[in-house]
C-alpha cells in the first residue's frame, strides 16, 4: 500500500427515517445510503468535500477494504494523501447514491411494504433525488456547507445541480468530462444498454431477484457497449490493436481466430455483470438521460447558473467522445455569460471518457492546483 | 512585474470585470486582484502557465484566441487587456475588434518594430532584429505580426477606435523622454488605451 493512499477504510451507513418526496411524486419512506470519509472534518466544519460518483459507481472511492484487497477505491488517483482532493487538508465523504446497488437503498433493496425486493418498482429517480438525499446526509455529519462538491461525468451533473439546488451550501463546484445534459447520440447508447438488459429472458421484467435468477448475459452486453463509448479509437488499438488471443489468420487454417479485444470485453462485461444489479443500471442511466440543467429556467443555462454563488473548475479530455470537450465548453461558456468564477482545462489525453479516472500528469496538476484555493478560502 | 503592466494598472476601475488575454502565468491579473480589488478572467493555451495561473489562485480557460472569442458576451467585461500577445495571434485586427466588443474598453501593449534598434539591426546588418527584448528568429518566432506604433495608430484609426491614451515604454529608467517625444522611434513597448 503506497503512502499516498488512504489506507484501510471502513465503510459506514447512515439510516434516515424522515420521508423523501422524489421527483416524481413518489415518496420514499425511508432509506439508507452507504458512505465512506476520509482525513478529518476541522472544528468549523468548513473542510467537507462531496464526490459525486458516476453511472456505475460506489461510496467506495479511495483506499482499502483490508490487507488482502489487491484494488483500491475508483478514485485513488485522486484522493489521499498529497493528491488533488487531500485528504491531509480535507474531509471527504463519497457515498453511494440512492438506487446504487452497493448497500445504499435501491432496487434491490427490501420493499418493507411487500417484503420483497423492489426490482423495477423502485421509484425512478432524478439527479436532483440525490442532490437531496446528499444534503440529508451532509446534515447528519454536521456539514452545513461543503468547501467543495466534485464528480466526473453523471457525478458533473450532480455537482452542477448543486450549485444551483443549495447555492449557500457550495463553494466551489467540480465538474469533469460532463454535460449540462446528454445528446441524443448519448441516448441512444443507454438505450441500446437497457435493451440488452430488458431483452435477457432472466430479466423477468425486472423481478429476476424473486425469480433467483441474473440477466448476466444483458448486464454484459450493457456493460460492453458502454465501455467502448467510455474509450477512444487510439487507447483501443494501442491497448489491443488487432492482436489475437488465439487462432491465426493464415488460409487455410480452420480455427477461428479471436481478437484480444473481443476477450477483454468479455471479460470486463461478465465480471460487472456479476457485481452490479441491473435495475439500478437501469434506473442510472435513465437518471443520466432525464438530467437537463436548464429545462426549468427556460432552457437557459446562463438563467440557471445565475442561481449559483460558488467558484467553478471545469475539466474535459481531448479524446473524450461520450463528454467531448465541446459539451463542457458550454458549461464554461453559460458561466462566463452568468457572470460565474470559472476556470477551464481541455486535458491531452488519450484514454478517452475514462481518463477522467486516471493519474494523467497534467489533469493532477491543475486539478491540485486548484484544490489548493479550495483549502485556503474558508 | 513588467514595466508596461505596471503602467496599465491606473487605467482600471477598482472592483470592475477584467478579461486578459493571453495572461501567461496571471502576474498581472493576480496583481490586480490584489491591488485593484478586480474580477478577473484570463485567457491561456500554455498547459504550464495555466497551472501555474490556477495556483495564484486565478481563475483561468483554456482557449484558443485564434480560434474566436465568441463565446463572449456583448460587453459582458469592463476592461480586456492583451498585453504583449497582440503580435502572436494570426488575425490582430479581428482580436481588435472582438477586445471592444466584450470590453467597455480595451488595453493593449506590444514590441514597437519601429524602434531604433530594430531599425539599425535590419537596415545595417540586413537580417530580421534578434536581441535580448526580441528573443527569437524569424522561423520560430511566435510573433507573426510585428507593428509599430505609426501602423497601430493607423489601424486604429482606420476601424473608428479611438485611442483613449497612451504610453510609451523606452530603455531609459524614470520619465521615457524620448520615447513619449518620438515613440516611434524610442519606444520599445507601445501601451494603449482605447474604445469604440
Amino acid at each position: 500500500m503506497n503512502s499516498d493512499s488512504v489506507g484501510i477504510v471502513t465503510p459506514q451507513c447512515a439510516e434516515f427515517d424522515q420521508p423523501l418526496t422524489l421527483a416524481c411524486g413518489r415518496v420514499l419512506p425511508r432509506y439508507q445510503l452507504m458512505y465512506e470519509t476520509y482525513g478529518e472534518l476541522n472544528a468549523q466544519a468548513s473542510n467537507a468535500v462531496l464526490i459525486c460518483h458516476a453511472l456505475s459507481g460506489h461510496h467506495h472511492a479511495a483506499g482499502y477494504h483490508s490487507d488482502e484487497d489487491r484494488k483500491p477505491g475508483w478514485w485513488e488517483a485522486c484522493i489521499g494523501p498529497g493528491k488533488p482532493i487531500d485528504t491531509n487538508r480535507f474531509f471527504v465523504v463519497s457515498l453511494n447514491n440512492l438506487g446504487g446497488c452497493h448497500g445504499s437503498t435501491g432496487p434491490a433493496s427490501i420493499n418493507p411494504e411487500t417484503g420483497e425486493p423492489w426490482g423495477p418498482d423502485f421509484p425512478p429517480l432524478r439527479v436532483r433525488d440525490w442532490v437531496h438525499s446528499q444534503a440529508r446526509l451532509a446534515d447528519r455529519l454536521g456539514i452545513h456547507t461543503w468547501a467543495a462538491v466534485i464528480g466526473g461525468s453523471l457525478g458533473g451533473m450532480q455537482a452542477m445541480r448543486w450549485a444551483l439546488e443549495y447555492p449557500d451550501r457550495v463553494r466551489h463546484c467540480v465538474v469533469i468530462a460532463s454535460a449540462m445534459r446528454l445528446s441524443a447520440q448519448n441516448i441512444a447508447f443507454n438505450e441500446i444498454a437497457r435493451q440488452a438488459i430488458q431483452s435477457d429472458p432472466d430479466y423477468a421484467e425486472g423481478h429476476y431477484l424473486k425469480a433467483d435468477k441474473v440477466p448476466a448475459r444483458g448486464l454484459s452486453l450493457a456493460r460492453m457497449v458502454g465501455h467502448i463509448t467510455y474509450l477512444s479509437d487510439n487507447a483501443m488499438a494501442s491497448k489491443f490493436g488487432r492482436d489475437l488471443r488465439t487462432g491465426s489468420l493464415e488460409l487455410g487454417d480452420e480455427d477461428q481466430a479471436e481478437f484480444q479485444v473481443q476477450s477483454y470485453l468479455r471479460y470486463q462485461g461478465s465480471r460487472f455483470s456479476g457485481s452490479f444489479d441491473a435495475n439500478t443500471y437501469i434506473l442510472m442511466t435513465r437518471a443520466l438521460d432525464w438530467f437537463d440543467l436548464a429545462r426549468e429556467y427556460g432552457d437557459d443555462p446562463v438563467a440557471a447558473f445565475r442561481h449559483a454563488r460558488c467558484s467553478f473548475l471545469v475539466i474535459s479530455f481531448s479524446t473524450d467522445w461520450r463528454f467531448s470537450p465541446h459539451r463542457s465548453r458550454e458549461i464554461v461558456d453559460a458561466l462566463i455569460a452568468a457572470d460565474r468564477p470559472v476556470s477551464y482545462a481541455e486535458i491531452e489525453a488519450d484514454e478517452g471518457h475514462d481518463a477522467f479516472l486516471m493519474p494523467i500528469p497534467r489533469y493532477l496538476d491543475t486539478f491540485a492546483a486548484w484544490m489548493r484555493r479550495v483549502g485556503e478560502h474558508r | 512585474m513588467r514595466l508596461d503592466l505596471t503602467h496599465i494598472q491606473r487605467w482600471i476601475t477598482p472592483g470592475s470585470r477584467v478579461l486578459d488575454l493571453g495572461c501567461g502565468e496571471g502576474e498581472f491579473l493576480q496583481r490586480l486582484q490584489q491591488e485593484r480589488g478586480v474580477r478577473g478572467l484570463g485567457l491561456e493555451i500554455n498547459p504550464e502557465k495555466i497551472t501555474r495561473a490556477l495556483g495564484r489562485g486565478l481563475d483561468i480557460v483554456e482557449q484558443d484566441m485564434d480560434a474566436g472569442l465568441g463565446n463572449f458576451p456583448d460587453h459582458s467585461f469592463d476592461t480586456v487587456v492583451m498585453a504583449h500577445a497582440l503580435q502572436a495571434v494570426h488575425y490582430p485586427d479581428r482580436v481588435l475588434e472582438e477586445m471592444l466588443r466584450i470590453g467597455h474598453q480595451g488595453i493593449v501593449t506590444f514590441p514597437n518594430f519601429g524602434h531604433w534598434l530594430c531599425r539599425v539591426h535590419l537596415g545595417t546588418r540586413g537580417r530580421m532584429p534578434v536581441s535580448k527584448f526580441m528573443p527569437y528568429h524569424w522561423y520560430d518566432t511566435p510573433n507573426i505580426h510585428f507593428c509599430t506604433v505609426k501602423d497601430f495608430e493607423a489601424l486604429c484609426e482606420a476601424r473608428g477606435i479611438r485611442i483613449l491614451a497612451r504610453d510609451m515604454v523606452g530603455n531609459t529608467e524614470g520619465r521615457p523622454m524620448l520615447a513619449s517625444a518620438w515613440p516611434n522611434l524610442f519606444a520599445l513597448t507601445a501601451i494603449y488605451l482605447i474604445s469604440r
